[in-house]
């Protein structure tokens, strides 16, 4: 349970990528990196890609709304890409999504990633062998 | 040949650290998918226990002393209740419900606060919700056992599982 993230240059700004599940325990770390580069003057765009995030919840939203307003206050242009269906939903519910641009992931790959990740969380919590085919 | 669970008691206490919240989405997760909730309710219900156990650990314990947080997941015919509870005190229990609600675009940025989105979340995933304060703050939340798009009862859709 923790995330990883890399940061590539991309054409007037940088895109952040990130991988794990941001919770209250990692969103800190997220916030310590995507900050400064909101406020960095040569960052017209900041994409942050959250194609390999299989879990958030509002306190990664609490660091986008942040990360927004300083945003907003350097002319820096913020947004979100590669969103599962279930995160673009949360943007959606808590309105996030009438504020920030939020793109959602590409439907072939997030369909094998989901099942991916379905099969991983089976693989944890269904220890019953009654239920094996 | 489903067996009994209605009553059925789950437990977790777990120190009031942050790190300890991904602990608490395994236990809900995986008593959940035991008893037949779908793919996107065991999500719902995992993000709605780690929003009240954020809660928990933020708000109730700010001073040195680390409280503990005690979820209990009692199995019902029908659905699942879940209790979040804290020993906490300076929680603002009234100022979150006033600031609990969407962000509305409308409003300027600078006004915006992220306060509130978490129990927000909680009454918009959760079927029926209700927060207490007596010695801290308790959560209580219920999910309804849906398939085919009514309630069934979670001992028959276990039986019809394992058939």
């Amino acid at each position: 349970m923790n995330i990883t993230m890399q940061t590539i240059a991309i054409q007037n700004g940088t895109k952040l990528l990130v991988a794990g599940e941001v919770d209250a325990h990692t969103a800190p770390q997220l916030s310590d990196q995507l900050v400064p580069l909101v406020q960095r003057p040569a960052n017209q765009s900041v994409v942050v890609d959250l194609a390999e995030v299989s879990y958030l919840d509002s306190t990664g939203l609490g660091v986008f709304v942040g990360a927004l307003k300083l945003s907003q206050q350097t002319g820096c242009r913020l947004s979100i890409q590669n969103v599962t269906p279930r995160i673009e939903r949360l943007f959606r519910i808590t309105g996030l999504i009438d504020i920030i641009p939020v793109t959602p992931r590409a439907e072939s790959v997030a369909g094998q990633q989901d099942q991916a990740s379905l099969q991983k969380r089976f693989d944890v919590v269904s220890a019953d062998p009654k239920e094996e085919p | 040949m489903g067996e009994k669970r209605d009553g059925d008691k789950i437990e977790l206490t777990f120190p009031a650290r942050t790190d300890y919240i991904g602990v608490a989405r395994l236990m809900v997760s995986g008593v959940a998918n035991r008893l037949g909730f779908s793919y996107e309710d065991i999500e719902d219900i995992k993000l709605a226990v780690a929003e009240a156990c954020t809660n928990a650990v933020r708000h109730a314990y700010q001073e040195e002393h680390i409280g503990q947080v005690l979820i209990q997941c009692l199995v019902r015919q029908d659905c699942l209740e879940i209790i979040v509870a804290d020993q906490g005190s300076s929680f603002d229990l009234e100022g979150m419900k006033a600031k609990l609600g969407p962000i509305d675009k409308h409003r300027d940025i600078a006004d915006l606060t992220e306060g509130g989105l978490g129990l927000y979340l909680i009454h918009s995933l959760m079927d029926k919700v209700e927060i207490s304060e007596n010695q801290g703050v308790v959560v209580a939340m219920t999910k309804y056992v849906v398939r085919d798009g009514e309630a069934k009862g979670v001992d028959e859709i276990t039986s019809n599982r394992n058939q």
